[in-house]
């Protein structure tokens, strides 16, 4: 294997694991303020088609980006309604929004386009274009940092930059600001800010909601990045793959990039080499397809270092009368 | 003191859920420009109004009985299994291995051992979550929901490298011999000199179902297994103060809910298709959540949640058929009614309750 596939792997591997880390980082609010969410994949598949639909009617892929984000918003909302406002059963609830979403975006999709729940293709200014960072062709002649750069550091679309931007964001928001240091005291111990005054519904509403906006950058670049239009059920199984790297990072967002970055590359490599052939043995792409979840289960078994959830992950809050 | 009569509690509550999401899809129909009332009739007519509909919905309800008892087993023990599907699509692969390993010379001898094969497989398949759950603390949801995408790569994996017949392009096993093949209803029909759901899928495996739905009940209410899943279910530190151990009711409860959930591949694989496929199971996995939330967690409330998704998975399908509208319709239907009886119980509830305390004052 030489220098220019693995650059090429890699670059492949960085725009899988986009969608996967706005996923992951949204799980990441909502239960670590005590909201578990089984629905990440609904809310993407959703905000896929309304950003794809929007973007179509339009011709702007920013228009479908903010339509992405409202309608994974609306399905957040629900999440909280059920869960927060009705303390019912969160795993119930998520279940629930993800054959909503399955459902709804084929029905809408058919009613409006037609074309059996796709979204017709789009083009130009309806997708978000590639950027090419200063000095890349510059740079494209140095060994080893020119291409390296040229390929795989530039060269993706504003929604790649912002999905890896969140990460140290993320990360200053929970551990280094007031709002954080409340949201993940109400995933462990609810009743200690209600004590200290703190609006547990409000947060937990705010935690959800941003869940809400990530998932819905996530469904716009896949149905307006890295392809063109929407397409049925595309979202394929990665809002679990996010949930499952979200375990993999023991809910932490620094681990959440790496997690995601190993979930992407082993589909990037699935991808390139469907049987890999490692001289031994041959690995069957089936194989690789279903390592991330393979390992997940091995690190919830707590092998490999155990993941313990926010302990109040799941559990409706009922304040004291 | 109770909030609520019974009658409220089982009857009352559970039909204004189902109102509200029935309610919401006659809207969505309205919504993208049909009339809720025709598809209703077209619906009707699809799945009820003939015998041929109706060889179609017993076939559906068999799999929804399966699929609703395993997840209703496992929710008594306060376990959510999410991996009916997975569970079910190792089912297939038991009843293939097992049909396909002897020259069986009868189907009355082939479907015993066919039916253990599809719960032996499906338990195991549900012994690796349940264990971890028990032993090592892991979410069984995180763990099921894994699991069946593993047993979808094993499948694949088995189907296209191991079980496919040399020359065939196919990822599917060979078929099943003529001689294990199940009597149909409509065969059976015939034997009493009726002609009755002609070309229809249901099968002997409906009775299964049925007697499934009466061992389910003896055991959850008769058994003192059924008890302990019971206690477990209400209160685990209260069971394990009982001398109730944690670890073997989950393993058990599991063990069951995985063999009911694997049972029905005699129904869609040796009953129907008479040889595995690729994603043989279809959701019917998924569609057990919401056929155990409608039924109340009880076999009789389930197999009539079965009968209901049943004619609604038929009805949907002559919906595609004869209207533009989507068969995915019923996967809306279906997110309403998991959303509405799991998810919004207490959106129901809680003025319910508040309407009955009110009564109450004002009689007392």
């Amino acid at each position: 294997m030489d220098f220019a596939t693995v650059i090429q792997i890699l670059d492949s591997a960085v725009r899988l694991m986009t969608p996967l880390l706005l996923a992951c980082l949204a799980g990441l609010y909502s239960e670590r303020a005590g909201v578990f969410d089984i629905g990440l994949e609904g809310k993407m598949l959703m905000a896929a088609f309304t950003s794809a639909s929007v973007a179509y009617a339009t011709g702007s892929a920013w228009l479908g980006l903010l339509a992405g984000i409202a309608g994974a918003a609306a399905m957040a909302g629900l999440h909280g309604l059920a869960s927060i406002s009705f303390r019912g059963n969160q795993l119930i609830s998520g279940v629930a929004i993800n054959f909503l979403a399955s459902g709804l975006t084929v029905l809408l999709g058919q009613k409006i386009f037609g074309l059996g729940g796709r979204t017709p293709s789009l083009s130009g200014a309806a997708r978000f274009g590639e950027i090419t960072l200063p000095f890349a062709d510059t740079l494209r002649p140095v060994p080893v940092i020119g291409p390296v750069y040229a390929e795989l550091i530039s060269g993706h679309t504003i929604l790649v930059y912002i999905a890896f931007a969140m990460v140290p964001l993320t990360w200053w928001v929970l551990y280094r600001t007031r709002f954080g240091l409340r949201l993940r005291a109400v995933g462990e111990n609810p009743a200690s800010v209600d004590t200290a005054g703190v609006s547990v519904t409000r947060l937990r509403y705010a935690a959800v909601m941003i869940c809400g906006v990530l998932c819905g950058i996530a469904g716009a670049y896949l149905a307006t990045g890295i392809s063109a239009g929407f397409v049925k059920e595309m979202t394929a199984g990665r809002g679990f793959i996010a949930l499952a790297a979200l375990i993999f990072a023991k809910w932490r967002p620094w681990s959440a990039l790496f997690a995601t970055f190993l979930f992407g590359l082993m589909e990037a490599v699935a991808n390139r080499f469907p049987n890999l052939d490692l001289g031994v043995v041959t690995v069957p792409s089936m194989f690789m397809n279903a390592l991330p979840y393979i390992l997940t289960v091995i690190i919830l078994a707590g092998f490999v270092g155990r993941a313990i959830p926010p302990r109040a992950g799941g559990e409706p809050y009922v304040k004291e009368r | 003191m109770e909030r609520m009569p019974k009658w409220a509690d089982v009857i009352l509550t559970p039909l204004i859920s189902l109102a509200l999401a029935f309610g919401i899809s006659a809207l969505v129909i309205l919504a993208i420009g049909e009339s809720p009332v025709e598809a209703l009739k077209v619906m009707v007519e699809g799945a009820l109004g003939s015998s041929y509909g109706w060889g179609f919905t017993l076939y559906y309800t068999t799999n929804f009985i399966f699929t609703g008892l395993a997840v209703m087993v496992a929710y008594h023990a306060g376990l959510f299994n999410i991996g009916g599907e997975g569970q079910a699509a190792l089912g297939g692969l038991g009843v293939a291995l097992v049909v396909l390993a002897l020259p069986w010379p009868h189907w009355a001898l082939a479907l015993p051992a066919a039916a253990v094969g599809a719960a032996l497989f499906g338990a195991l398949w549900a012994l690796i979550p349940a264990w971890l759950q028990a032993r090592r603390g892991s979410h069984i949801v995180i763990t099921t929901i894994m699991f069946n995408f593993i047993a979808a790569a094993l499948l694949n994996y088995v189907l296209v490298n191991l079980l496919r017949p040399v020359g065939s392009m196919d990822p599917a096993s060979a078929r099943f011999p003529a001689a294990v093949h199940l009597p149909k209803l409509s065969d059976m029909a015939l034997g009493l000199g009726v002609e009755w759901g002609r070309n229809t899928p249901a099968n002997v495996t409906f009775f299964i179902a049925i007697a499934a739905c009466a061992l389910v009940w003896l055991l959850i209410w008769r058994t003192r297994l059924g008890y302990e899943i019971r206690a477990f279910g209400k209160s685990e530190p209260a069971a394990l103060y009982a001398g109730i151990s944690p670890v073997r009711i989950t393993v058990l409860a599991m063990l069951v809910s995985g063999a009911l959930a694997g049972l029905m591949a005699i129904n869609n694989v040796m009953g129907e298709a008479e040889r595995l496929m690729l994603n043989a199971v279809e959701g019917a996995g998924f569609i057990g959540i919401a056929v155990a939330l409608m039924g109340r967690n009880h076999p009789f409330g389930v197999f009539l949640a079965a009968l209901l998704f049943g004619f609604l998975y038929q009805g949907g399908g002559e919906l595609a058929l004869w209207t533009s509208i989507p068969r995915e319709l019923i996967v809306v239907i279906q997110a309403l009614v998991i959303l509405f009886t799991g998810a919004l119980d207490n959106m129901v509830r809680m003025p319910l309750e508040r309407l009955f305390m009110a009564l109450r004052r004002k009689g007392a």
